[in-house]
């Protein structure tokens, strides 16, 4: 198994294959498993994501709470109606991660990507991207493998949670997983997904996981929005040929690093940031009869 | 390497909310459930760090029980643990802990009948990985993910070379394995991971070897 993005992208060049590849063949190497079986399993990822957006944009989502629902429907509506300024293929990415982020929140089913709290980003880019380059089924759950490979090499030598390292470590790694994915799909070099990857989660450095009550919906909700912009334009930053002056696998030690300093405060325990506004607070007491810090 | 599937970072299935509040919550409790061997009278359950602090919001509570009914990650039920646990006849005692862990998601369950009871400390790292930490007082290290095979015996010499060998005789291949004890000359608790199924006549046989105080199978969840 590859230990680091560095070695990901070598072991992809030197054979002249795609990341997703690399994926699926140590995936094998490591379950004993067949390729079938693999493929199989990703499938229903896919259909299990598919469902989510589908959910997200057609029916009146509503979380428990009553915090969030709703938005992902409200800016198709407006991509509908009005002359929007950014690209299409970016707001549909926005609007469909929210969708997937909304129907978590409600208690739906989802495939963590690599958590709940960013289950957004990746099927969101996926189907927005797909609906641009119009990729094959079998495309379709490479883009999950690619996601998965940049996700594996991020957890194992950071994390991937907001408890343990903040937003940055949770959206943050969705999006540099996205990234990669999207350049992958659009016929970029393994390199260039490599250099999606570190463009994307420079941007999310130092990002704290601080939900309103705890929730995982404000602010993770338009944090998979937001996330879901910056891993396309990311990717599109990467395509264009432009690189990252800090090596990939650096960035991902500097997130590291960031994640361990950071408080516990902001590392989703509902005690600092958003959450201890006096609006948060509020809403808090609302929902458990008392704030949290009491 | 923590992570060893690319399935650990595009997965689980799950109901929502949170992966490591929600799912990883009802894994533990799963294992727990599985390590217990039945259906518990009485589930004791204590949250610290952030599930203690934020388990009304993630639904960990109800996770967890729904783990410990044997539930899996994705099971539509899960919402509903509570009243099926009640309508079960299974008491559940829940509290929170604000003691510091070594992680922030760490949950203590302990489950009970009239023949016995367990107590299992998981954490949850992330993304609805697990990672069991101690089963009975004794510290150990186990991710559920395997077959694994439990075996308590005394504290003694020869014990690893006599179940290995009744491992080898049925071709099951070892991955991970760990020797705890709580202290020198009393009790040990010896966790194997297995590659393949453990049969019941492998088990049987490890069951006869002498000084083995219990055997038992957790299947992979």
């Amino acid at each position: 198994m590859f230990r680091n993005v560095a070695e990901l992208v070598e072991r992809a060049e030197s054979q002249g294959i795609k990341i997703s590849q690399v994926m699926i063949e140590a995936e094998m190497d490591v379950s004993k498993r067949t390729r079938q079986e693999i493929m199989d399993e990703m499938y229903n990822n896919l259909d299990v994501m598919e469902q989510a957006v589908k959910r997200g944009l057609t029916e009146d989502m509503r979380s428990h709470s009553g915090l969030t629902g709703g938005d992902a429907k409200r800016l198709q509506t407006y991509m509908r109606e009005k002359p929007y300024l950014s690209g299409e293929t970016l707001l549909h990415a926005v609007s469909m991660s929210t969708a997937v982020n909304e129907v978590n929140a409600a208690m739906g089913t989802i495939v963590a990507t690599p958590t709940a709290g960013a289950c957004g980003i990746v099927p969101g880019t996926l189907f927005a991207v797909s609906g641009k380059l119009k990729p094959t089924r079998e495309e379709m759950v490479n883009y999950l493998f690619t996601a998965g490979a940049i996700g594996y090499c991020i957890a194992n030598n950071a994390f991937i949670s907001g408890a343990a390292g903040g937003c940055q470590a949770e959206v943050g790694s969705a999006t540099a997983m996205a990234a990669a994915a999207i350049v992958e799909m659009a016929g970029g070099t393994p390199e260039q997904s490599a250099q999606a990857v570190a463009i994307a989660l420079k941007n999310m450095l130092g990002l704290v996981c601080d939900p309103v009550a705890g929730l995982v919906e404000v602010p993770c909700v338009k944090r998979n929005a937001m996330g879901a912009a910056i891993a396309t334009v990311a990717a599109d930053m990467a395509l264009a040929g432009i690189k990252s002056v800090i090596p990939t696998d650096e960035v991902i030690q500097a997130m590291y690093r960031i994640g361990c300093t950071m408080p516990t405060a902001l590392k989703e325990t509902a005690q600092g940031g958003l959450a201890a506004t006096q609006t948060g607070r509020q809403i808090e007491a609302k929902i458990f009869g008392v704030p949290l810090n009491q | 390497m923590k992570y060893k599937s690319v399935f650990d970072i595009i997965g689980p299935v799950m109901v929502g909310p949170s992966s490591s509040h929600t799912a990883g919550a009802a894994r533990i409790g799963r294992v727990a459930r599985s390590v217990f061997g039945r259906e518990p009278k009485r589930a004791e359950i204590t949250f610290y760090g952030s599930f203690a602090k934020t388990y009304k919001g993630h639904g960990s509570d109800v996770a967890t029980v729904a783990g410990i009914l044997g539930f899996d990650t994705y099971d539509r039920r899960l919402k509903d643990s509570f009243a099926i646990a009640r309508e079960r006849g299974i008491e559940i005692v829940l509290r929170t802990s604000d003691e510091l862990t070594d992680h922030p998601n760490t949950s203590r369950i302990r489950l009970m009948d009239e023949r016995g009871s367990v107590e299992v400390v998981g954490i949850s790292i992330g993304g609805g990985k697990i990672e069991i930490i101690e089963i009975n007082g004794f510290p150990l290290k186990l991710s559920g993910s395997a077959h694994t095979l439990m075996v308590l015996h005394e504290d003694r010499y020869g014990m690893i070379a006599a179940v290995s060998n009744v491992l080898t005789k049925y071709q099951i291949n070892i991955g991970h394995m760990e020797v705890s004890r709580r202290e020198r000359g009393h009790q040990a608790l010896m966790v194997i991971e297995v590659d393949t199924v453990v049969g019941e006549q492998a088990v049987q046989e490890i069951e006869q070897i002498p000084h083995i105080l219990g055997v038992s199978v957790l299947l992979p969840t």
